[in-house]
């Protein structure tokens, strides 16, 4: 597997500019994220306007992965309804774990730049913890989300 | 001490006794990722010559039984093998005898025996407990938990931006509540090599015990007990040469006698009834419960290895690569380098600018070097050099120039890469 395969363009770009890099003051719905193994945290803020995600923020420190994927979640899923966004969720999460499903990462969009990550089990935590934290706000979950 | 080999190494032929040894590891010749494995981990765990190895399989193969009691010749053979482990390793340190050689299942055992049955007999409310800010989770965590128990106080030694301990305060701590102090030898995650000699000296002249963590120090440099003169030393086999879960806890005889059993089980009684248990002589009362005699073997095997090859020219040799690779890594744009002490060994922890360590680290590892990311268990050293984490590059016997050389190209890689 080529390294270019993990860290495209799309990547890159959006680790060195990321979209939605902010915070949302007061949020209707906001949780925090961190993966203890390496020390990624970061804070996700959503308001929500008619049933629909109108704003989506985040902000936090992480690796390349880990900041391409939030920046990458925020434009993927403003706009979506929040029964669109879990379903969405479950999709992004298989594609990331490999699981057998009959998702096409081609129909994810942008997101399927992540697909790569698979190959790296050890790097699934990074892709998948602006996620995790993104549902825990849904939820209403106070306590942080980890990765363990 | 016997670890001198006869002949000291030259500088200039430093290279080629480095890639001898390398031969006799046979797992560092094959390809990662296609491409040739260049491994820089040895800090995490180093891995095991061919005679480690062919010691276990010719235990496995021929002597295993359980060790002590047995009058059958197999549990004969198997006892004179582990025993015969602990003479090696006594010697290894200069211990005055095997009976203050413990074996345990690695440094964080031995700790935690430590914390535990000296705990329990020597440390009360309003105690203190003295470690430093280097250390690693192994040598705080045990003694917070024991200061929980006995309502105990932590006290930390500071330490500087070059990640050196500041001695002054270390002396301002020594105080009339000290119990015990327990500081690492060598820093896992900045390098620093403590004067420990002199921290020993302080604390022994106040008739304060003090225990060593010495796992990152016994594969790199001759180690003394007696010459320490520190009441505890602790280490791992898997981080020199030998196997994965076995370790050893060197104690002063006349403390470790008074220390009460840290478990209970078999082996380490003389005579039980139902009303009272007899317990057996050192150190089988610390050892309860059949040990990780496999593992023993190949650590006796991992100590005739360091032996054979002379530890001092281990170290001599370790630290020409260590000067080589550090002004290699400081010649690289935006890298930073974390620990920077007087006197360091082969550990080389590292930041780069618009580079998040897991990056750094998959991107190496398509190159084939194996380097570790993350907080190297030592979670308040990254909090005092505002890191999240960093890559480390860890030396052993058996690295090389050209390692460092591809551990360099592969760095630029990152850069190529991340942009």
């Amino acid at each position: 597997m080529d390294l270019r395969d993990l860290y495209q363009d799309i990547i890159v770009d959006h680790n060195r500019s990321p979209r939605n890099f902010r915070l949302i003051d007061p949020a209707d719905y906001e949780a925090q994220g961190y993966n203890p193994l390496c020390g990624d945290k970061l804070g996700v803020y959503l308001n929500l306007r008619d049933g629909h995600i109108d704003d989506l923020a985040f902000q936090g420190s992480g690796c390349a992965i880990s900041v391409a994927s939030a920046s990458l979640m925020t434009e993927a899923v403003k706009g979506l309804s929040e029964s669109e966004t879990r379903k969405l969720y479950e999709q992004v999460h298989d594609m990331l774990t490999g699981a057998d499903t009959d998702v096409d990462p081609m129909d994810l969009g942008k997101l399927a730049a992540l697909a790569g990550v698979r190959e790296y089990p050890s790097r699934v935590k990074c892709a998948s913890l602006c996620w995790h934290t993104l549902i825990a706000a849904l939820d209403k979950q106070s306590d942080a989300v980890t990765t363990e | 001490m016997s670890n001198s080999s006869d002949s000291p190494i030259l500088s200039s032929d430093s290279e080629a006794w480095a890639e001898n040894i390398r031969r006799e590891f046979p797992i560092l010749d094959q390809e990662v990722r296609g491409k040739p494995l260049v491994f820089l981990d040895s800090a995490a765990s180093s891995q095991r010559p061919r005679s480690v190895i062919d010691a276990v399989t010719w235990y496995e193969e021929h002597d295993h039984a359980n060790v002590h009691r047995g009058v059958h010749t197999l549990s004969q053979r198997a006892t004179d093998a582990f025993e015969g482990a602990r003479e090696k390793v006594r010697g290894f340190i200069n211990a005055e005898s095997t009976s203050e050689i413990i074996f345990v299942r690695g440094t964080t055992e031995g700790i935690n025996l430590v914390a535990s049955s000296f705990g329990q007999k020597f440390i009360g409310e309003g105690d203190e407990i003295i470690i430093s800010h280097m250390e690693h989770h192994a040598n705080i965590v045990p003694w917070q938990m024991l200061c929980e128990r006995n309502k105990a106080v932590l006290r930390v030694i500071p330490m500087d931006e070059r990640g050196e301990l500041d001695y002054q305060a270390y002396l301002d701590l020594l105080g009339p509540r000290t119990k015990i102090v327990a500081l690492n030898h060598v820093s896992n995650a900045l390098g620093t090599i403590n004067p420990v000699k002199q921290y020993v000296a302080a604390a022994r002249e106040k008739g304060i015990p003090i225990l060593l963590d010495g796992a990152q120090a016994v594969p790199h440099m001759p180690v003394d007990v007696r010459d320490l003169d520190c009441d505890f030393y602790v280490f791992s086999s898997h981080k020199m040469y030998g196997p994965t879960g076995v370790g050893v806890l060197y104690g002063r005889k006349s403390l470790l006698e008074q220390l009460p059993p840290y478990q209970g089980g078999g082996d380490m009684i003389l005579a039980v009834t139902f009303e009272k248990t007899l317990y057996n002589e050192l150190p089988y009362r610390l050892e309860a419960g059949t040990p990780n005699i496999s593992g023993v073997v190949g650590l006796g095997a991992a100590v005739d290895f360091l032996q054979r090859v002379g530890i001092d020219n281990a170290e001599r040799r370790e630290q020409e690569l260590l000067a080589y690779a550090t002004s290699a890594l400081e010649n690289i744009p935006g890298l930073r380098m974390i620990g920077t002490a007087s006197h360091k060994a082969g550990v080389m922890s590292f930041v780069m600018e618009r580079a998040h360590p897991h990056d750094i680290g998959t991107i190496l590892d398509t190159e084939g070097v194996a380097v570790r990311t993350g907080h190297h268990c030592a979670m308040p050293v990254m909090d005092f050099f505002k890191v999240p984490a960093t890559a480390r590059a860890s030396l052993g016997i058996y690295n090389t120039r050209l390692d460092i050389d591809k551990l360099v190209e592969a760095l630029q890689r990152v850069r190529e890469v991340l942009g």
